[in-house]
């Protein structure tokens, strides 16, 4: 069953506020192999002014995925219990994340597309800190199948969303 | 460090070829909140029809931007990143595990000093990751 398009353009609530720590970005550096110092410290990133460490910029993600759970996990929706595949992904920066920053973050359903037995379906997070700066958003595409047998999945990457969604 | 002034379009930025092993995924699950068991148990992965274990999408994703965040310089000067994860990358539990082959060249010079760069990724002979392309500002 396709998606119900009237979703498209619902912004769910703000999530609860993700304090950004020097120690997570050089946990998530160090996991990437990026060893790049402005990660590490803080004094090389002031040196490339910065205020303090920066995040990788793939960091973003581990603060909009739990956040897309709101839509994700929203039982009028539909995705609970499908497959969803991880499609694209693409991020727009005003600024990096840095340590310090304390950050909110608001899901909106963009688009849903029905192609066959699937759906593909845009989720744009968009970042701000909890003073109201938006620092990023996290446009994510994902490929939602809602039949009962295995995905063939040979050509595309599931994310944690697929676990969270398809263990609900 | 490049220098805006100094580009031109088709230029190409060094190269990288970058590792991926077991170990590496398991990391990269603790570290980003992610732990689908097709990033890390085989048997699960073979069940729902993938080759193998394969690499988290995001994982290649933080790698390939390397090749533009080490030339720039600056991390921070990264405005926009996206790309589709169009094959996966599949890393075998032999105690080599795979590789990813990221080059980059500039696609167009953009206002502000802005430079976008088309990136390629390819593993064992795929191109793992499509419209991979970062917009990055330089001095």
């Amino acid at each position: 069953m396709p998606l119900d398009q009237s979703f498209v353009g619902r912004t769910y609530p703000p999530s609860a506020p993700y304090e950004v720590g020097r120690e997570k970005i050089r946990e998530f550096a160090t996991a990437v192999r990026d060893l790049h110092p402005a990660y590490f410290d803080p004094e090389a990133a002031k040196a490339l002014g910065h205020p303090d460490v920066i995040a990788p910029p793939t960091f973003p993600v581990i603060i909009a995925i739990p956040a897309s759970l709101a839509a994700v996990n929203d039982p009028d929706f539909g995705l609970v219990g499908a497959w969803v595949v991880h499609g694209d992904q693409r991020f727009v920066y005003q600024r990096p994340l840095r340590a310090g920053d304390r950050i909110q973050c608001e899901v909106t359903i963009e688009a849903i597309k029905s192609i066959a037995d699937s759906d593909m379906i845009t989720l744009v997070n968009d970042l701000r800190t909890v003073e109201g700066e938006p620092v990023c958003s996290v446009r994510s595409l994902f490929v939602v199948r809602q039949t009962e047998s295995e995905p063939a999945g040979d050509t595309t990457t599931r994310t944690a969303a697929t676990t969270q969604a398809g263990e609900s | 460090m490049p220098r805006y002034e100094e580009l031109a379009v088709g230029d190409e930025l060094p190269s990288q070829s970058f590792p991926v092993d077991r170990a590496d995924l398991v990391r990269y699950a603790g570290a980003a909140g992610d732990f689908n068991p097709i990033h890390w148990n085989e048997r699960f992965a073979l069940q729902v029809g993938l080759p193998g274990v394969i690499a988290h999408g995001m994982f290649t994703m933080a790698q390939a931007i390397r090749v533009v965040t080490d030339w720039v310089g600056d991390p921070g000067a990264v405005v926009e990143y996206g790309v589709r994860f169009t094959k996966p990358v599949v890393v075998p539990d032999d105690g080599v595990g795979a590789g990813v082959e990221v080059s980059g060249k500039i696609g167009a010079l953009l206002e502000g000093n802005r430079v976008r760069v088309e990136l390629t990724a390819m593993s064992a002979g795929q191109k793992v990751l499509g419209r991979a392309v970062a917009v990055v500002s330089v001095p």
